[in-house]
């Protein structure tokens, strides 16, 4: 195994689970940006394919990723839609959706407050 | 069938809960299963390497395809399943509050409780480890075998039981590469087999060595590991860096007893089983006869004693409400305890059963 062999962050072809099954895309936008994610998967799971690698900052400015990827940390919360402190590693992603870095324990928007967040 | 008649509610559907709930449907009483998550198995359809243990107890089959087998079973069965659910209460008498889908909650009557909540990965404090690239090792197993994704391309994995090497060896089949495997003991800890076969993919493994600290800007660059002494401090001079992007920790898992506390189930502390649990007696009824414990919530082990303790709850559940007779309770839960038994066998059983025995002793005694 060597280094310049590294595959892409999605991984394509596997001995024992066969070939990646095709899957509907869906486009979710990361700090605005467009990205592609495969329907169904967490958020938190179309973010490590795109190679983001902070999630979110503390109020202290220090940066977080994801830590037990099943719901029970909470290491991983964002922004999504305009809520904050969503557990990216349990929320599915949903064409459309809006998935910002959060900063300390983030903010709401004035659509979420308001209960028009999806 | 009675229509008013409580139904026994099952909370979890990973290998424990799914078997309670399918012996309590096969024996015709009503359940009901909840789970958090939007799809069952719990932490089955992660296991891609095959099971241990004899034909019966399903050795040689991955544990995802256990996972489909059960919920084909459930299925078939016709079981109310209910997914993204959460049980965030619980009323003595016996009353369980759930919230589905995060926005609708209720309440419902429960005659038995069986308690199926599993246990959560450790985690280990050392300077640099909230930094974006250290994750349990359970994190990289979901993000590999699960979504299909790579957290890193180059992996230091701390702990080298069962689950550290495990998921060590399936990173390498996912396409990574392990720099090493540390352990703080001085010796390994995981079966033989999952270790020879990752050593023999040419990754050290360094006992006696702990990981000092993690460095990198904004997500893990290097990792700093030393050799520790007998007290576990490490000895200055033996640092070593690790170029790594990812840190992985197989450091042990508790069990999420959060329900068996609010449930008032007495607790009791076993270390060799991952900490605090609920006490529990031969059938998995905890110090509340109304409420079972079974899997990782009732003592750490795997899945395959998880399945058969789940059967064990459900099969005397069933019969508690009326729906099995004392002869058919008797045979199918000496079957299920046999096979319980041969689980813990062998040089890597042996503690288990001991500890599983002192918590049945410790209820005899309460």
């Amino acid at each position: 195994m060597s280094a310049d062999k590294i595959p892409d962050s999605r991984i394509a072809r596997h001995a024992v689970l066969g070939d990646l099954p095709v899957q509907k895309d869906v486009t979710i936008y990361f700090e605005g940006k467009p990205l592609k994610a495969r329907e169904g998967e967490p958020i938190m799971a179309a973010l490590v394919a795109a190679g983001v690698t902070v999630f979110r900052y503390t109020k202290k400015g220090s940066p977080r990723r994801m830590f037990c990827g099943i719901g029970r940390c909470t290491d991983c919360v964002m922004t999504v839609d305009g809520v904050p402190g969503v557990r990216t590693c349990v929320t599915e992603v949903r064409q459309g959706m809006r998935v910002e870095r959060q900063q300390g324990v983030g903010s709401w928007s004035v659509q979420a407050e308001a209960g028009h967040a999806q | 069938m009675r229509n008013d008649e409580k139904p026994a509610i099952v909370v979890g559907a990973g290998p424990a809960g799914l078997c309670a709930a399918i012996e309590l449907k096969k024996a015709g009483a009503p359940v009901v299963l909840m789970d958090e998550n939007a799809k069952p198995g719990g932490q089955l359809f992660k296991q891609i390497h095959k099971f241990f243990g004899s034909q019966e107890h399903k050795a040689g089959i991955r544990g995802f395809d256990i996972g489909k087998e059960l919920l084909a079973e459930s299925l078939r069965l016709g079981i109310d399943v209910r997914l993204k659910t959460e049980v965030v209460g619980i009323e003595l008498g016996l009353k369980v509050w759930a919230v589905e889908d995060r926005t609708k909650s209720y309440t419902l009557d429960a005659g038995k409780l069986i308690l199926a909540t599993g246990a959560t990965e450790n985690a280990l404090s050392f300077p640099g480890w909230t930094l974006p690239g250290v994750m349990t090792a359970g994190c990289a197993q979901t993000l590999i075998n699960v979504h299909r994704v790579l957290p890193g391309k180059r992996i230091l994995m701390v702990g080298s039981g069962n689950v550290g090497v495990i998921v060590a060896y399936q990173l390498m089949q996912a396409g990574a590469q392990v720099a090493a495997v540390i352990e703080a003991l001085p010796r390994l800890g995981g079966y033989g087999v999952h270790t020879a076969k990752v050593r023999r993919a040419g990754v050290p493994f360094y006992c006696s060595t702990t990981i000092i600290r993690a460095e990198g800007a904004e997500s893990v660059e290097r990792a700093v590991i030393a050799s520790i002494d007998a007290k576990f401090q490490p000895i200055p001079g033996t640092e070593q860096i690790l170029d790594v992007d990812t840190i992985c920790l197989a450091v042990g898992l508790t069990p999420s007893i959060e329900l068996s506390c609010l449930a008032e189930c007495k607790q009791i502390y076993i270390p060799e089983l991952g900490g605090n649990m609920p006490a529990h007696d031969e059938y998995m009824r905890s110090s509340n006869q109304s409420v079972y414990v079974v899997g990782d919530i009732a003592g750490v082990e795997e899945a395959s004693t998880a399945m058969e303790e789940g059967r064990l709850a459900g099969i005397h559940a069933a019969w508690a409400m009326g729906y099995m007779d004392d002869q058919t309770m008797k045979i199918k839960t000496d079957e299920t305890r046999g096979r319980l038994q041969a689980l813990r066998q062998g040089i890597f059983g042996q503690k288990r059963f001991a500890a599983k025995e002192r918590i049945l002793a410790m209820r005899k005694d309460a």
